[in-house]
């Protein structure tokens, strides 16, 4: 096998340079902004509402701007969950299959690059404008807390809406991967979006139901159970099950980092539990601890679905 | 013509072949192109002219046989064979957002091209496709002419050793055809090795020095269009005439060199003949008390090559098959 000559940064920046010029100026993407800034704004203000009253007593205030909802409203983390996925695939599903339809993948596989450097330009592109407008969503929260509450975040705050950033935009990444994976398995575009749309839902709304399905056919339940509750075994399938979702992972993840006072993700025995000081929140370093499984889980999903596009893309015939 | 220098030779392929599952859509095809020479891959759909081009372009792997591409091997050395080798796909197609520019701009800076000389090369590729004018404005706009000349523009402007045309004027009216043929010949003139697919004969023929006929994956014949002509006609002096007159055939073949007489139509003849027999077939005929009312040399054409190499192949099949 001989090496490759050649960087893999030259092609992989051009290309990004150019999609990420695409993204930023094109109609679809102005359409999914405002989508976001209208619902999180929507979501944030009613959350100022009530934070009004307990300014004094919150130590986390601007944490709460993001994880409080006020019904009918959810939360604007709740919100992400929902939007992120869609603002990914919006900017993923006819990447390569859009190239294709142009006629205009053989010219551009016939100059000197090789496939790679296409296919990670074009992620990088799709992460890049994702981060743009998470960035701009996050500064525009913080500013519109400042004006209406009228304390600064303090340095904890902001270093975990830095964490609350980059684990969106692990989330945002895995979403937009599914989504080029889409793209390069399916020639027509509608099919693509179609598919990468149907297992979102898939995984956001049916897999908390089939794995509470799943659990109660592997280990159905007893009469003990309806007497203590559910078994351990079932409660940890059911959270394994649970976590194959990246929506379950992002949404556990979220939890510990914006939630300060959340010391576990999963059951917890009383003994566990002695000395602990309840409701007291953890530092910085410990809720990130928590999380890593998940944040890692998420960036591991990103890779393999990268590499399971690539492989597939690398296979496949040019001719169109 | 003088045998080419073996520096000259810029394409080599040797039994190369390509297996989709067990079928071959090449099936061993034996190569030579030279600088500055313009080839014609003809031949009908799916005989493998397309697969050829994407093999020497390392776009498709080929499963046996040699190539070598202004030296090197496009399965082992793909990007640099790339650089060297200019393409222009059967159905072209650029980004419609941008404008002409841009898009040369980004092939450009994907081929490694940086800095002012990549603006003057375009406007220069632009100016030679005579799209200057028009390099601003978003392609949208463009025409299907249009589009395909952009594309002979990326070609120059990436100033390759090699261009590989695939059917680069099928969809193209008569005037739009007869210039973008143009620019092919002025790419010869850079002594740049066109490499062009089509099926559209009489434009091959207007430009190519060589051609090679495909035919179910196999090179079926490969020269000069008289040495086709020669090979699959047999060769001789046409000529056609239209005249009125008892017995005309029979006059025919009373002349000396006349080789073959074939009836074409009411008082129309074909005849094929060892030399030039025009004078001596007027006089005759008029002798005989006829009427010549047309008497023409048959320039042999790539057409009829075409046609009568593929009705001798069916006609074989169905012997075969009887």
């Amino acid at each position: 096998m001989a090496r490759r000559s050649g960087s893999v940064w030259t092609g992989c920046g051009t290309v990004f340079l150019k999609e990420f010029a695409d993204h930023l100026g094109s109609g679809r993407m102005r359409v999914l902004e405002w989508l976001v800034l209208l619902t999180g704004i929507g979501a944030v203000y009613t959350a100022i509402q009530d934070l009004k009253s307990t300014t004094s007593q919150d130590p986390f205030l601007f944490l709460r701007l993001f994880t409080d909802s006020h019904d009918p409203l959810p939360s604007f983390m709740a919100v992400l969950g929902f939007l992120i996925p869609l603002v990914a695939i919006g900017l993923g599903f006819d990447s390569v299959n859009g190239e294709f339809n142009r006629r205009t993948m053989s010219r551009i596989l016939a100059q000197p690059v090789y496939r790679d450097e296409l296919l990670l330009g074009k992620f990088f592109a799709g992460i890049a404008t994702l981060a743009v407008a998470l960035v701009t969503l996050w500064l525009l929260i913080i500013g519109l807390g400042l004006l209406t509450l009228g304390v600064p975040p303090t340095s904890e705050e902001v270093f975990r809406g830095i964490a609350f950033l980059v684990d969106s935009l692990a989330y945002g990444g895995l979403w937009l991967a599914v989504a080029m994976l889409c793209s390069v398995i399916f020639r027509a575009a509608a099919t693509s979006a179609l598919v990468a749309l149907g297992l979102w839902l898939l995984m956001s709304v049916l897999w908390p139901l089939l794995s509470q399905f799943i659990t109660s056919a592997i280990f159905p339940t007893t009469q003990l159970n309806l007497l203590m509750g559910p078994s351990y075994q079932q409660i940890m399938l059911q959270q394994t099950l649970a976590r194959l979702s990246p929506n379950t992972l992002y949404a556990e993840s979220l939890l510990g980092i914006m939630h300060p006072s959340t010391r576990a993700l999963g059951p917890v025995f009383m003994d566990q539990l002695e000395g602990a000081v309840m409701g007291n929140p953890l530092p910085l370093g410990q809720s990130l601890l928590l999380v890593w499984p998940q944040v890692t889980g998420l960036i591991a999903g990103v890779i393999v679905l990268f590499v399971a596009a690539y492989v597939i893309f690398q296979r496949q015939e040019v001719r169109a | 013509m003088a045998e080419p220098a073996a520096t000259d030779i810029i394409i080599a392929a040797t039994g190369l072949r390509k297996l989709y599952g067990r079928v071959p859509a090449v099936d061993g095809i034996d190569l030579a192109i030279r600088r500055g020479e313009i080839f014609g891959l003809l031949g009908p759909n799916g005989a493998g002219k397309t697969t050829t081009i994407l093999m020497l372009l390392g776009l498709t792997e080929a499963s046996g046989g040699t190539v070598t591409v202004a030296g090197f091997n496009p399965m082992r050395e793909p990007l640099a064979v790339k650089r060297h080798v200019g393409y222009l796909p059967d159905s072209v197609g650029f980004y419609d957002n941008l404008t002409a520019r841009q898009n040369l701009r980004y092939t450009a800076r994907l081929a490694g091209l940086r800095g002012q000389e990549t603006e003057d090369r375009i406007s220069d590729g632009l100016r030679r496709v005579r799209l200057a004018e028009v390099g601003d404005k978003k392609v949208t706009t463009f025409s299907h002419g249009m589009r395909r000349r952009l594309g002979l523009a990326e070609v120059i402007m990436k100033r390759a050793e090699i261009a590989i045309l695939d059917e680069p004027t099928s969809g193209l009216d008569p005037q739009a055809t007869f210039e973008f043929l143009d620019m092919i010949r002025g790419l010869k003139a850079d002594r740049v090795a066109v490499l062009l697919s089509s099926h559209l004969l009489d434009q091959v023929q207007a430009v190519c020095d060589r051609v090679a006929l495909f035919n179910r994956g196999k090179i079926a014949i490969e020269g000069t269009v008289e040495k086709l002509s020669q090979q699959v006609l047999g060769g001789g002096y046409g000529v056609e005439i239209e005249a009125a007159g008892s017995d005309l055939p029979r006059v025919f073949a009373g002349i000396s060199g006349v080789l073959r007489v074939t009836q074409s139509g009411d008082g129309k003849y074909r005849l094929v003949a060892s030399r030039d027999i025009r004078a001596e077939l007027g006089s005759a005929i008029v002798a005989s008390g006829g009427a010549l009312l047309r008497l023409d040399h048959v320039e042999p054409s790539l057409d009829t090559v075409y046609r009568h190499y593929f009705e001798a192949q069916h006609s074989e099949e169905q012997h075969g098959a009887a």
